[in-house]
């Protein structure tokens, strides 16, 4: 596998916001194919920014990147619009769901169809199949996406992304706000369209257990610099992981001890 | 600059507090407003320059410096500013031809309130109505000015024209002054009323700046970032928009007495209608929203550029070539593409050009 | 005791067959606000470019609809170019700036517009009669003697069906639920791949087209000259009244404006000294809308957090 290219390949990129503010400052990561990968990282880390930078929404919010590289597929993706990321397979599935409120479920999905410029015939398979991936979603098709609950907004939110057959998904915080069996839910469906349909996942989580559970690596970036990067078990099984992200792990430890890893470099991939 | 603004300490609340920090900058502005503005000019200007260039300049860059204190520093858009100047200059002509023992500064500064006290009632849909939606206030402002003054022929005392002059009425420029041919013809000449304009200016100027930097600005600015967060902390929004309304109106008011009084010499609703409007709010954004220098820069340019191009076109192809309406539209396509390339490169306007330059001067030629 | 009734309903009908144009300068307007943010003032100046584009044609013995079809092509054409030159690069400013910039392109288009052609009055004659129809004659059982304009009765047709269309195509076509769903949400629109740009570019087009047959209406009512920007100060109160997202709003508040503008001309004008009330009469109007309902009929309420 890690002979391939491989589908999604961040190199060292910082990002800045209005030409200023510096919110990334030397982040590297890398997703196989067909891989979960996830993210982890606190508030204000740098998660969405990432997510952003590699979706090409940070233009919308006056930020760019301004030194390192992002390839897709082995192709640098610098000059590409949303609409091109999009049409190339990376879907963001945005942070706080942001579904359209003034347009029933089914209206939201069919958003995600119309990059593919699919016929109708086809766009109503697709919609068949999303409801058999999500079918809680199912019954509210006529609903308006507003008033429909966190849980199964996100689904929307999900649903609409997998319309646009997308080879990438940049997930960011699908726990946020939702009741942890919900959590699981939709983990679950995240494993399933990641086994049945091959889509490779970039997954940025706070909560660290769910995300280390369903994924294959993990990345920790801290203060916009990735500072740690194993696979999920190593992750999980590491003493400052569990102690910074899975609430205790084992003795007490004193502050100094567990921030060893900040003085470390930023990890190189 | 050319004098070192860094290392100065002060000493007292006093210093801190004052309006030009730095020595040099009162030195310098005290030169050039008595220096240049009160003496140079007044000595040497001709009467074409008085009354075609600074008269109107000022007056223009006070309206757009009351406009400026409702959009700039207040975030309430209004489009009825030539409405408020018609207020006012309504007002300064029935108290001058109407109160016997009026003289002109009283007369304006009543004007001014009289203009402010529209502006209130025009203001206070802004309580409860927000962002685009309150334009439809101050346009009914502006339409409503335009009607009244048309429709109540005793705001013109019954003139049949429609146009009053208003140099043959006499008026006293000091409280009892007596009114005399030779105290009129002094008054009434170019130099007297560009004497009138700049003192009048230059006071609303002073208490302008003052007022934005004190809690009245500040609770202003705070009600246009967000009226909101500004009431949570125990701003009173409404009396904040109320009183940036009366001053803004005030401001106008002024303007258009000294418009009619100081500038054009005659009083003719007509002349305040909504493309005058318009004008105001281009100098606005030219200069730079929420800016004192920037609105008197883009009184200057937005004013200053159909003179400059038929003056030009003048010295380049001979007296008279240039037709009014080529210099008109030529003007409007200059000033609106001036004003979108502005808004896309420098949302701060001239204002903020030159506080660029200022920077980059400090630097000059160390760095650039 | 019910003598007053035909007159009255003859004001009435006649008001809102107007307030049916105003609706379709408002329609443009809420168009490019819904799907932008952009209060675009510029409407007026669009309509005056246009008809004058069309009539200076007409004038040179251009066929009407090759007249029609090139200024049809250059209204379309300066959407366009309106969205990649003005609204691109202002994309994500304040909404205060963007409203500037549409002042400046009314400014920038009506020397356009007078600098290319002329500022002369101009006719415009659509062929629609202009006789008035006696609804007694037509219909004697209804028992109304009212008199209602036929080119009222034509525009308000042909307004009503470019309406009809309108929310047609934007209820049940892509582009159509591209456009609310960038109106509900920019990033989420940009995120599943929905081209900002081009949908601006279309709505600014579509616009372009509202504005000339609109120009055209209105040019063959009241000539088009210079005073056709007024149109805009006829719409603004409309979109105001209808809310500044909503088309039926628009629609709704057409017809409020034009019945009280009409109303009010008939039956309040001789208190107030009996000259022309209706600019200020449809503000004010308005203003009543608002106190009652701040962000008009439809329109979507703000939830402002702190």
């Amino acid at each position: 596998m890690s002979t391939d290219t491989p589908i999604l390949s961040i190199k060292n990129i910082e990002v800045l916001y209005s030409r200023v503010i510096s919110a990334l400052h030397g982040v590297s990561i890398e997703v196989q194919k067909g891989e979960v990968v996830s993210l982890l990282g606190a508030n204000g880390a740098g998660k969405t920014t990432t997510c952003k930078a590699v979706s090409r929404l940070l233009e919308a919010e006056r930020g760019e990147v301004s030194k390192g590289s992002i390839e897709y597929n082995g192709v640098d993706i610098k000059t590409m619009s949303p609409y091109d990321m999009v049409k190339a397979g990376v879907v963001q599935v945005l942070e706080g769901r942001h579904i359209f409120g003034h347009l029933t479920v089914e209206e939201n999905l069919l958003t995600g169809s119309f990059i593919r410029n699919a016929d109708s015939a086809s766009v109503k398979r697709d919609l068949e199949y999303v409801y058999s991936r999500f079918n809680r979603i199912k019954d509210r098709r006529k609903n308006l996406g507003g008033l429909c609950s966190g849980g199964e907004q996100q689904m929307v939110a999900m649903g609409r992304a997998m319309m646009a057959k997308p080879n990438l998904i940049l997930l960011d915080e699908p726990s946020m706000g939702l009741a942890p069996q919900l959590i699981e839910e939709i983990f679950e469906i995240v494993k399933t369209l990641n086994e049945e349909d091959g889509v490779s996942f970039l997954v940025s989580e706070q909560n660290a257990n769910i995300a280390l559970k369903y994924a294959k690596i993990g990345y920790i970036i801290e203060n916009g610099r990735v500072v740690l990067k194993g696979s999920a078990k190593e992750l999980s099984e590491s003493d400052s992981v569990k102690e910074m992200y899975m609430g205790g792990g084992g003795d007490e430890v004193s502050f100094s001890d567990v921030k060893y890893y900040h003085r470390r470099r930023p990890c190189m991939v | 600059m050319y004098y070192r603004e860094a290392g100065r300490l002060v000493k007292s609340f006093a210093d801190d507090r004052r309006m030009l920090p730095l020595k040099e900058d009162r030195l310098l502005s005290t030169l050039f407003v008595v220096g240049v503005m009160y003496i140079l000019v007044t000595a040497f200007a001709s009467d074409y320059l008085l009354s075609a260039i600074f008269i109107p300049m000022m007056v223009l860059g006070v309206a757009t410096l009351g406009l400026n204190i409702a959009t700039g520093y207040t975030g309430q858009l209004s489009l009825g500013t030539a409405g408020f100047m018609s207020f006012g200059a309504f007002a300064a002509f029935n108290l001058v031809l109407r109160v016997d023992w009026m003289y002109i500064p009283l007369a304006f500064f009543l004007a001014g309130v009289i203009a402010g006290l529209v502006g209130i009632v025009f203001g206070l849909p802004a309580l409860r109505i927000k962002g685009f939606y309150l334009i439809v206030s101050t346009l009914a402002a502006q339409f409503f000015s335009e009607w009244i003054f048309n429709a109540y022929p005793w705001f013109l005392n019954y003139t049949t024209s429609g146009v009053v002059n208003l140099p043959p009425f006499h008026y006293r420029v000091f409280p009892f002054q007596e009114l005399t041919p030779l105290n009129d013809a002094f008054w009434h000449s170019s130099r007297g009323r560009y004497l009138i304009t700049l003192t009048i200016t230059i006071a609303l100027i002073v208490a302008c700046k003052n007022m934005v930097r004190s809690s009245t600005g500040r609770n202003w600015m705070a009600v246009r970032d967000m009226d909101i967060a500004a009431n949570v902390i125990g701003i009173s929004v409404a009396k904040t928009k109320l009183m940036a309304f009366f001053v803004s109106t005030f401001y106008c008011g002024v303007a258009g007495a000294m418009y009619s009084y100081c500038y054009i010499g005659n009083l003719d609703f007509m002349i305040f209608n909504l493309r005058r409007s318009f004008l105001v709010m281009f100098m606005v954004i030219v200069g730079g929203l929420g800016s004192i220098l920037g609105s008197f820069l883009g009184a200057i340019f937005v004013y200053g550029w159909p003179i400059l191009i038929t003056r030009l076109g003048d010295w380049i192809f001979g007296g008279g070539t240039l037709d009014t309406a080529f210099v008109e539209n030529n003007s409007k396509i200059v000033v609106g593409t001036i004003i979108i390339v502005l808004l896309i490169r420098e949302p701060g306007g001239f204002a903020a050009l030159w506080n660029t330059t200022k920077q980059k001067l400090r630097v000059w030629p160390f760095s650039k | 005791m019910w003598e007053w009734l035909p007159f009255f309903l003859e004001v009435l009908v006649g008001g809102l067959l107007s307030g049916v144009m105003y609706s379709l300068v408002a329609i443009g307007f809420v168009l490019i606000y819904k799907s932008s943010g952009v209060f675009n003032f510029a409407q007026g100046t669009m309509l005056l470019l246009a008809a004058l584009t069309f009539v200076s044609m007409t004038e040179r013995q251009v066929n009407f609809w090759v007249a029609f079809s090139i200024t049809l092509v250059l209204m379309v054409a300066l959407g366009i170019i309106v969205e990649r030159t003005v609204m691109r690069p202002l994309a994500n400013q304040s909404l205060l700036s963007l409203f500037m910039a549409t002042v400046g392109l009314n400014y920038f288009l009506e020397g356009l517009a007078q600098g290319v052609w002329d500022s002369a009055v101009h006719g415009v004659d659509l062929g629609i009669s202009n006789d008035p129809i006696f609804l007694i004659e037509k219909f004697p059982n209804l028992g109304l003697d009212i008199i209602i304009s036929q080119f009222d009765i034509a525009a308000a047709v042909i307004a009503g069906s470019m309406i009809l269309g309108l929310t047609l195509f934007f209820q049940y076509t892509r582009t159509g639920l591209s456009l609310r769903a960038v109106s509900d949400d920019h990033m989420a629109a940009m995120a599943v791949g929905i081209p900002l740009n081009r949908i601006w570019a279309i709505v600014w087009a579509v616009t372009g087209v509202i504005c000339l047959i609109a120009g055209l209406l209105w040019g063959d009512r009241v000539s088009v000259s210079f005073t056709l920007t007024a149109a805009v100060l006829k719409g603004l109160p409309v979109i105001l009244i209808g809310g500044l997202t909503s088309i039926p709003g628009a629609i709704v508040g057409g017809l409020i404006i034009g019945a009280s503008e009409k109303l009010g001309e008939i039956y309040l004008a001789e208190y107030f000294g009996g000259q022309g009330i209706e600019h200020w009469w449809a503000y004010t109007t308005a203003l009543i809308f608002l106190m009652i309902r701040p962000t008009g009929i439809f329109g979507e309420k703000e939830i402002e957090r702190v």
